[in-house]
């Protein structure tokens, strides 16, 4: 997933001016000239004249070419699918590992992200499992992580 | 330094707990750094959410022993895969696998082994020379020697090495706003924390950098197309035969690739990679048979890989003496310091002399321990590269979870891996290097605090940051990185003129 460097100069040119705009309603500190709005500000300035001239190349750059490049990978469904389902476990685990609890979590994680780097089914299951019951009984066992069981019944 | 200070250190280290966590890290190390696509500065931030639970001493050993054996693996599948197994072992990739299709396998592995373990021992004499004597100059040092200091270093990441000058610094830019997150700047107000109170006590490091480091790689691993593993060597001989000889021969090189690594790990910025580059490079400038490298020659590969185990040495200089990181495993090492409330600064050195002495023990016992450690990698090597990726970066996304999950015990750490690991992905598929990034990340607050501390002392005036003398030297010297490329233009152009 290629972008034209304006594009990315486009956006952080966006996020520094609307860190200038935030920092203005910040507190001063009675008796001094410096406060919390100084470092962000000056960061954030930097950054808007970088993306200004990030800006300036990609447009230079752009002549006939994409605006939007999308990478080889992005034409293989093979690799999209993996791309979306590592971004989705995750998410997945933010979302649901308090109610199903870190085992079943974990499993339904792994399982899914080995189907779609094609593992067959059954060591797909084995390996997630396995690992999954290792990774849970180190943290919860041995470094002392209280890692959820969700409605699974405490087994050990 | 004294007597005392010494046998304690050596009783810190020399502990069953501590031997055995050096050789289970060593042993990671290898495994992560011979797989093609796990890299050193992965395995060391897989490492981080696991020395959260253990002591300081062997928390830093882990990560030290942990790196040393990563760089030196990479060399493994480099030579019989053509596959580096970690950047710093790309510059000679070529070369190493040339010689594994001569037959001569043993002879590029065992070059990398022993000469790699050399070049760490000669990083490891400088930083144990070096560091104690800079800490004590360090005592004097002001927040505008401080300051500059940062500047200094952050000038160093994206000025050496980074190939698009404007994106290294758009990435430190972004990196130093996310440290400007939460409520500790002056004043305490919060910033940029939306409400959230997760995000009040600043954005936490480790879920960054395992974000940064592993998560995106596994993305990267997940989107790229593989081609299938063939070995261009059945079978692995005697790798120590001939090493004698080599080192007789090749004993300058040895000296000046050691050297120069040492030296640009210790210039913050710029780590191994780098380092194995440019002497790669100066190797076949100075070598009398220069034609031969490319061919299969095992020149280089003496001088590279013995720099690029200097770097990593080289790189603990300027992290425990004045806390500012030379390359990224550092940069996480320094997040680990700070955790295990061993704060890196001069201070250390005289109030906990025993771990800074205990540090340089784990930096020689790990470059002695890498020669039968990595002679027992080779040997095994063919079934390591085996190892299934399929099955191996699922398992490693499961453990990042879990790992940024355990630091406050709240799933945000898991969203905060996945939304820094998605970032570090698109900014690097798009040329935007990621070292900038977490040096910012890391070094933004000190640089916050410096520069704050020094307008206020100076009531605002900004001349007072040049005044001093050793703030002044190193002011210019930040020029001289800012403004290198321009004088070197204006010399080559005079040179040319006459």
């Amino acid at each position: 997933m290629k972008l034209n460097d304006a594009v990315f100069g486009a956006v952080f040119l966006a996020l520094s001016l609307l860190v200038l705009w935030s920092i203005q309603s910040y507190p001063r500190i009675p008796g001094q000239n410096i406060g919390p709005a100084a470092f962000p500000g000056v960061v954030a300035a930097i950054l808007a004249v970088c993306s200004v001239l990030l800006i300036a190349q990609g447009v230079r750059k752009h002549d006939g070419a994409a605006w939007f490049e999308r990478g080889a990978w992005t034409r293989e469904s093979r690799q999209l699918i993996g791309f979306a389902i590592t971004i989705a476990g995750l998410l997945f685990y933010v979302l649901a590992s308090e109610k199903l609890g870190f085992l079943i979590t974990g499993i339904v994680m792994l399982v899914s992200l080995m189907l779609a780097l094609r593992v067959k089914p059954g060591m797909a299951l084995l390996v997630s499992v396995v690992s999954t019951l290792v990774i849970h009984i180190a943290f919860y066992k041995g470094l002392r992580v209280p890692l959820p069981w969700g409605f699974v019944p405490v087994l050990y | 330094m004294t007597w005392p200070v010494i046998s304690q250190a050596f009783a810190l280290v020399f502990d069953p707990y501590v031997l055995w966590v050096i050789l289970a890290s060593s042993l990671f190390g290898l495994f992560v750094g011979a797989v093609p696509g796990l890299t050193a500065t992965m395995a060391t931030a897989l490492l981080v959410p696991v020395t959260f639970f253990i002591p300081p001493v062997p928390a830093v050993a882990a990560i030290v022993s942990c790196t040393a054996m990563a760089i030196f693996a990479g060399d493994i599948p480099g030579a019989l895969l053509r596959i580096p197994g970690t950047p710093a072992s790309a510059a000679y990739t070529d070369e190493a696998y040339a010689m594994t299709k001569k037959g001569q396998a043993e002879l590029a592995l065992g070059a990398g082994l022993v000469f790699s373990a050399i070049g760490g021992l000669f990083g490891t004499a400088v930083l144990i020379a070096f560091a104690p004597v800079l800490a004590e100059v360090a005592l004097k040092f002001s927040s505008f020697e401080y300051f500059w200091l940062v500047v200094l270093g952050l000038s160093g990441a994206v000025f050496i090495g980074a190939s698009s000058k404007l994106k290294a610094v758009i990435a430190l830019m972004l990196g130093l706003l996310v440290s400007a997150v939460g409520l500790d700047n002056p004043g305490a107000h919060p910033r940029f924390t939306f409400g959230n109170n997760e995000l009040m006590g600043g954005v936490s490091l480790i879920p960054v950098m395992v974000g940064m480091f592993a998560v995106s790689e596994i993305l990267r691993f997940v989107t790229s197309v593989h081609p299938p593993v063939t070995f261009a060597a059945e079978k692995i001989g005697n790798v120590f035969a001939g090493m004698w000889g080599l080192t007789k021969k090749y004993k300058w090189q040895l000296v000046r690739g050691s050297a120069i690594g040492t030296a640009i790990g210790i210039q913050p910025g710029a780590g191994a990679d780098i380092a194995a580059w440019i002497t790669y490079a100066s190797s076949k400038r100075f070598s009398k048979e220069p034609e031969k490298f490319g061919t299969g020659h095992v020149e280089g590969i003496v001088e590279s890989g013995a720099a690029n185990n200097s770097a990593l040495a080289g790189a603990w200089v300027p992290a425990l003496v004045f806390g500012i990181p030379g390359d990224s495993i550092t940069a996480i090492a320094i997040g680990v310091l700070y955790l295990k409330n061993m704060n890196p600064g001069p201070t250390l050195f005289i109030n906990n002399p025993q771990n800074v002495y205990a540090i340089f023990l784990v930096f020689i016992l790990a470059n002695i321990i890498m020669v039968p450690l990595g002679w027992m990698a080779i040997k095994v090597a063919k079934n390591v590269l085996r190892a299934p990726q399929k099955l191996l970066m699922p398992v490693i996304l499961l453990f990042c979870a879990v790992g940024s999950f355990a630091i406050n015990n709240t799933v945000f750490g898991v969203l905060l891996i996945l939304i820094f690991g998605l970032f570090a992905f698109v900014l690097e598929e798009n040329g935007f290097p990621t070292a900038p990034a977490i040096l910012g990340v890391v070094l933004g607050g000190m640089l916050e605090e410096n520069f704050v501390t020094s307008m206020i002392k100076s009531d605002g005036n900004p001349l007072a940051f040049f005044t001093r003398p050793i703030a002044g030297g190193l002011a210019a010297a930040t020029a001289l990185i800012l403004f290198w490329p321009l004088l070197a233009r204006a010399w080559r152009s005079a040179r040319a003129r006459r």
